[in-house]
């Protein structure tokens, strides 16, 4: 079977990303994966138990300040010729901002079409997409090229397959052009032991119902008792209640757990475009008429101060 | 500093939006069609750096016929002039034949600065920065939520999922922007006046010398072959709990009544 090149996604706090390891699952059934490591250096050795667990056959590895002390172009760069070498039967990215990143620059270098957040990729190549705030459902095929697919968060349930791959180390010869963009500081800002927003099974989420940026703890509590992420409307944004990196819609994340809690959010299009894929949406809302209610598997028409703490009571007995 | 701003026109995204179903493409017929959000913010951070800075601040677009309507409602938020590229044949084009066309407008153009929104409410593709970059061969420095000018020095602080990163490049630069950069101005009555005298150019494929067959449905990358409507959430939407209701919550019989739907979700 041919080889299938998955863009590794990883974090130094978190790791490989949960993306990554629905990546590898995917691209079992296309073909035979190959994890493609773009990081600084010692990034390979470091994730490789873990995408070998996931059926990484193999793992290809460009590191170094060259490639991580830029902006996406040298990582183009390096795959776009790995791509020409191996001539795989796919690439698959993360759909997030620099799996898409990067999938644009190579579709550009190898005059290739792109497809991004495919939530479903057929051995023909053929792709489910989500499009219009989750309203509507599309296939589509890459019709030139090799189908360059960017991998929405949460499509594939990811199911291990032990393989034990072997690291090839890429040679980085990248062009000035490559590193017009550098990274002069990164700075990590306080995050906690929640899940990352885009990966976690449960999010709960606050609106401007929420009232002020004290009152988030309740938000905080509850997404703590479920082991989810915290998330907010871009009421709640704006009004300064959550930072920024947390909103949930259309000018923020896409987020499609298992379990949203939607607190004190009505439900403007805005919002439900993060959300609408969600598996089970549960709203607690004062407006009974509130347009969340329209996507909601279940609701509870009241006030969250009184609802919450109520809820979390429960889950704490059950626990 | 020259800057360049794209905007595209798009369907509101706060009302229903469709696919043509006799082409796939974008329903922009019935629908109500508006500014992209976040190219407003584009805009606005343009004209804070002519304000600080000197310079001209031009607004290209693509796009058929009715997108003049946006170009004018872009211009009369303060740009100095519009560049629009209007031809039949781009109809159907994918991104990397849009990338094509935009970065040879740009080459004529001959811009310092080109700053887009980080996203279309639309496609929320995210790839045209990168893609146009990739063309001309100059830095991206995308999902600013701060940009800084000193001379030819740009400064974006970008967040990251662990934090923020700073990036620096020289212009000629393309640049995106999150919503988190500014506070777009609305135009003025003098604004909107203004902006019926100012210059809009129109060019066509020929004028970029991009050849038809590179654009449009010939020239596509990528295809879609089918689209649906997603089916309304299995469960269909309950009648809520109302609040006392909520109170049986501290009792020994929690609602049962959800968890079953969803399965059938993408």
């Amino acid at each position: 079977m041919s080889e299938v090149l998955v863009v590794v996604e990883a974090t130094k706090e978190f790791g490989v990303k949960k993306v990554t390891l629905e990546m590898l699952t995917l691209a079992r059934e296309l073909g035979t994966p190959s994890a493609v490591v773009l990081g600084g250096a010692g990034a390979a050795e470091a994730l490789s138990a873990k995408l070998g667990e996931y059926g990484a056959e193999k793992i290809y590895a460009a590191e170094g300040d060259d490639i991580d002390g830029y902006l996406v172009a040298p990582k183009a760069t390096v795959l776009a010729a790995l791509v020409q070498r191996v001539q795989p039967a796919a690439v698959l990215l993360a759909s997030a901002q620099e799996g898409k990143e990067i999938a644009a620059r190579l579709a550009v270098k190898l005059d290739n079409g792109i497809l991004t957040d495919v939530v479903g990729l057929a051995a023909d190549g053929t792709a489910t997409q989500v499009a219009f705030a989750g309203s509507t459902i599309v296939k589509s095929k890459v019709a030139k090229g090799l189908p360059l697919v960017t991998v929405r968060p949460n499509s594939v349930t990811p199911s291990p397959a032990a393989a034990t791959p072997a690291i090839e180390q890429l040679t980085v010869s990248v062009t000035d052009t490559d590193k017009l963009a550098k990274v002069v500081e990164r700075v990590a800002e306080q995050k906690g032991s929640r899940p990352e927003l885009t990966e976690a099974g449960v999010v709960v989420s606050g609106g401007r119902g929420v009232g002020n940026a004290d009152n988030f703890k309740l938000v905080e509590e509850l997404a703590d008792l479920l082991g989810g992420a915290v998330g907010a409307s871009r009421a709640a944004v704006d009004s300064g209640f959550y930072p920024h990196q947390f909103q949930v819609g259309q000018t923020g994340k896409t987020v499609s757990p298992q379990l949203y809690v939607a607190l004190g959010i009505s439900g403007a299009i805005q919002h439900r475009a993060g959300m609408q894929t969600s598996k089970t949406i549960v709203a607690v809302n004062k407006d009974g008429e509130a347009p969340i209610f329209e996507l909601a598997d279940f609701g509870v028409v009241g006030d969250l101060f009184k609802i919450v703490p109520q809820a979390a009571e429960e889950i704490r007995k059950r626990k | 500093m020259n800057i360049v701003v794209l905007v595209k026109q798009v369907p509101d995204s706060g009302a229903d939006r469709n696919l043509r179903n006799d082409d796939n493409t974008v329903d922009r017929g019935s629908a109500n069609n508006v500014i992209n959000e976040m190219d407003e913010y584009a805009i606005e951070e343009a004209l804070k750096i002519k304000e600080a800075h000197g310079g001209e601040v031009t607004i290209l677009t693509m796009g058929p016929d009715r997108a003049t309507e946006s170009i004018r409602k872009a211009l009369s938020m303060g740009p100095d002039k519009a560049v629009h590229v209007l031809d039949d044949a781009l109809h159907g084009s994918c991104a990397v034949a849009t990338s094509k066309v935009l970065a040879a407008a740009l080459g004529q153009l001959g811009a310092d600065l080109v700053i887009c929104g980080a996203e279309s409410t639309d496609g929320r593709v995210q790839v045209m920065p990168h893609m146009i970059a990739e063309r001309l061969g100059v830095a991206a420095l995308t999902g600013a939520r701060k940009l800084t000018v000193d001379g030819a020095t740009l400064t974006v602080e970008r967040q990251t999922e662990e934090g923020y990163e700073v990036v620096t490049a020289s212009t000629p630069a393309v640049v995106s922007v999150w919503d988190t950069i500014n506070e777009p101005r609305y135009p003025s009555f003098k604004g909107i006046m203004a902006a019926k005298k100012k210059p809009v150019q129109t060019l066509s494929l020929a004028d970029l010398g991009v050849a038809p067959t590179e654009v449009g449905f010939d020239g596509a990358t990528s295809a879609v072959v089918e689209h649906t409507k997603r089916p309304p959430r299995s469960g269909a939407p309950r009648s809520p709990m109302r609040a006392r209701a909520a109170s049986s919550w501290s009792s020994s019989s929690p609602p049962k009544s959800s968890c079953e739907s969803g399965s059938g979700h993408v």
